[in-house]
């Protein structure tokens, strides 16, 4: 497929690979932080040809993972109250809350509904007056245009019978956060190339700059991940700090900037707690005062539902890279896809599933 | 919210909830759960040697004959779909189970699940569809049922076919008599069904031109089993997908499987809407595709009998059947490493970003 396989050629990775075990001279740990990434170097084995100096730990970039235990469970009860039909994206069905998920809620007559694409939504609002649509509008700087839109959609609609459960999270305060834990390892991002198409990277020159270390904007495919690896070491060995973009495909330095000016007049940055990890300051988006009839937490007073995370599994350090899902006592053993202790065993971006899909076998050998 | 630095260590997911209290959409998508429902339920109430096997189909003695018996329930939405419709596919799902065992179909019957409502415009034609698709694989439809049900318990139209078939004695297929040296064939390429269905279906917004693959597969089978009769194994690889089947396969034989990224026919259009969505088309639904377990000194002859019939036009070697890692199936990737091809636990779900 012209674009896409130019970007899995065998032999371009193979001489990518062979240019990082050339330049490799000491150990570092390198973080990609977006849960496709973490997909592809599963999906395609890019840790097999990597030389042992390279270790790859996974960052919090999977959406579904990271999306509060408490928005799920207000996503649920919501979705269980007859005038109400839930759309939401098909990756958060299976995301345990704390009685039930979402699939559990339509086994027992919710009207749960799968889109795609979040103006879907919007359309299920329109054909349906006497029901209450409600969108559970979560994910990074990527989604967060589209989610905007049909906010926006709603209100020159006049839709009186839509809202959104927001659940948005913002890359590069999780960086700093992670980057400012004393247990950090981390000597080097792979920034998620989408929401750098959407945001552009200037937010990440502060990063750069306040911990000394590089980032690379980085695309999904394997060459793309090979060649942002070759360039983050190259800068590592020769004791710099700059932000670079391997993504020029798609990543401009200014993103794309009508997508930014529907962000900023449908949400505000918020303090956002994340999945796993806690809350983090000015992390999340929520909607404007101006949308306030479109938040279901208001709409619906959901603010009443809160819930605690209890210790199971250890996804707060497998989001931050401390540790690996193998290392997990649970992992393929009592946590499985079919029967999730934590999140990132659940979404297909999670970095426990993706162990578990592609290198369960690796594990048993 | 509050206004401390983030606390970065101690806190965590929640706990689990086993999929085994309540039947979920997920438990007929023909990964893991579905599997755990024929484990846990229905086996160890109906347990006998002919269900055991586990196979598309059933194989019974009767005065002296081989039959094969098999059944399936068609609740597809929508109705009609690019390359066919539910009446072409309740046909063709069954003369495929039938025709996996090696058994030449003979006789269906038909039941309709009708919700109140339905058009009998829509029946008539969905029934004319089955009939056409009938006479074409050269089976009759000798007996049938109808009930209705109340509007809102049915969507539209579910049908169940029965079939019956007739075994050669010297042809014996079935899922656990892979061997470790074994080629895996393909008869072409994959997901072009499911991507085909997923086009139709609301909230889902790509033009595309993929048709659905749903045929009769018997005929090529009849034309593989002309160059030998012991091809160890024949399945069709529906919901679940390519990877389902050969999950299935690893595990009842007990023997690993070991796949050929590169040599796995995928057309233009569904690698695009499967990129698209987020999907693996491993893991996506054929309805006219099969895939045969041979030894590898007639895999040659067999390919080229796939080859010479015009369902298996794009037939290819994908894989071997390896003696290690028994039950698992392995996949050298394009760039030459392995990884595993797991079967999923429900349906395959888009991923956000």
């Amino acid at each position: 497929m012209k674009y896409i396989d130019e970007y899995r050629d065998a032999r371009i990775a193979r001489g990518l690979a062979k240019a990082i075990a050339n330049c490799a001279r000491h150990n570092w740990v390198l973080m990609e932080i977006c849960g496709g990434q973490t997909h592809t170097i599963m999906r395609y084995g890019l840790d097999e040809i990597l030389p042992r100096q390279i270790e790859l730990v996974h960052g919090p970039g999977c959406p579904v993972c990271v999306t509060p235990l408490e928005t799920i469970d207000r996503a649920i009860a919501l979705a269980l109250r007859p005038e109400v039909i839930l759309v939401s994206y098909g990756d958060m069905l299976r995301v345990p809350g704390s009685d039930l998920d979402l699939f559990r809620a339509k086994a027992r007559g919710a009207d749960v509904r799968i889109v795609y694409s979040p103006t879907e939504a919007v359309t299920i609002a329109r054909g349906n007056p006497d029901r209450n649509v409600v969108f559970l509008a979560i994910g990074f700087e990527t989604t967060a245009p589209a989610n905007a839109m049909a906010a926006w959609q709603a209100r020159r609609e006049g839709l009186a019978n839509f809202s959104m459960l927001v659940s948005h999270v913002l890359v590069p305060p999780a960086i700093r956060a992670l980057l400012a834990s004393p247990e950090n390892r981390v000597q080097g991002f792979i920034a998620p190339g989408h929401v750098c198409t959407v945001m552009g990277y200037q937010e990440y020159e502060a990063l750069v700059r306040d911990f000394a270390l590089p980032i690379v904007v980085g695309g999904f495919e394997p060459v793309d991940l090979l060649e942002a690896i070759l360039m983050l070491l190259k800068q590592l060995e020769e004791h710099e700090a700059r932000l670079e973009n391997q993504y020029v495909r798609s990543v401009s330095c200014q993103g794309n900037l009508p997508a930014q000016r529907i962000m900023q007049e449908v949400f505000e940055i918020a303090d956002q707690k994340w999945r796993g990890i806690g809350p983090i300051p000015r992390s999340g988006l929520r909607l404007r005062s101006e949308f306030a009839a479109y938040d279901a937490n208001k709409v619906f007073d959901l603010e009443l539902i809160t819930a605690d995370e209890p210790a199971e599994c250890i996804s707060a350090q497998v989001l931050q890279g401390l540790k690996k899902p193998t290392d997990c006592p649970a992992f393929a053993m009592r946590c499985t896809p079919e029967n999730p202790l934590g999140a990132p065993m659940v979404s297909a971006e999670g970095a426990c599933a993706a162990y578990y899909h592609y290198r369960r076998h690796a594990r048993a050998s | 919210m509050a206004k401390t630095a983030p606390t970065i260590l101690g806190l965590s997911c929640p706990a689990p909830f086993p999929a085994k209290d309540t039947v979920l959409l997920g438990h007929g998508s023909g990964g893991k759960l579905s599997a755990e429902l024929v484990r846990d339920i229905f086996l160890p109430a109906f347990d006998n040697p002919a269900l055991a096997r586990l196979d598309d189909q059933a194989v019974v003695q009767v005065n002296g004959s081989r039959i094969a018996i098999t059944t399936d329930s068609f609740v597809v939405k929508p109705l009609f779909f690019p390359g066919g419709d539910i009446g072409s596919l309740a046909v063709h799902g069954t003369v495929n189970d039938l025709a996996m065992g090696g058994a030449q179909p003979l006789f269906l019957s038909v039941a309709f699940i009708i919700e109140e409502g339905l058009s009998v415009d829509v029946l008539r034609r969905v029934v004319e569809s089955l009939q056409r698709a009938a006479a074409s694989a050269g089976v009759q439809i000798v007996t049938g049922d109808t009930k209705v049900v109340e509007k809102g318990s049915g969507d539209g139209l579910f049908i169940n076919t029965t079939g019956i078939g007739l075994l050669e004695p010297d042809v014996e297929m079935s899922a656990n008599r892979a061997r470790p040296g074994d080629q895996v064939l393909l008869s072409g390429s994959i997901g072009e069904h499911g991507i085909a269905i997923l086009a139709q279906r609301e909230g889902l917004q790509f033009e595309s031109t993929v048709e659905s693959d749903s045929a009769s597969l018997h005929t090529l089978v009849a034309s593989m089993l002309n160059v030998t009769r012991s091809i160890r194994c024949m399945r069709d690889p529906t919901r679940g997908g390519l990877s389902s089947t050969l999950n299935e396969i690893a595990a009842q034989s007990q023997v690993g499987i070991e796949l050929d990224e590169h040599s796995i026919p995928v057309g233009e259009e569904v690698r695009g809407a499967c990129e698209l969505l987020g999907l693996d088309p491993l893991y996506v639904a054929n309805e006219g595709k099969l895939v045969a377990i041979v030894d590898p000194v007639i895999a040659g002859p067999v390919l080229a009998a796939m080859r010479g019939h015009d369902l298996g036009r794009q037939a290819q070697i994908i894989g071997t059947v390896t003696a290690s890692h028994p039950g698992l199936v392995t996949m050298r990737t394009v760039l030459g490493t392995n990884r595993v091809v797991d079967m999923l636990a429900g349906d395959q779900l888009p991923r956000i970003c």
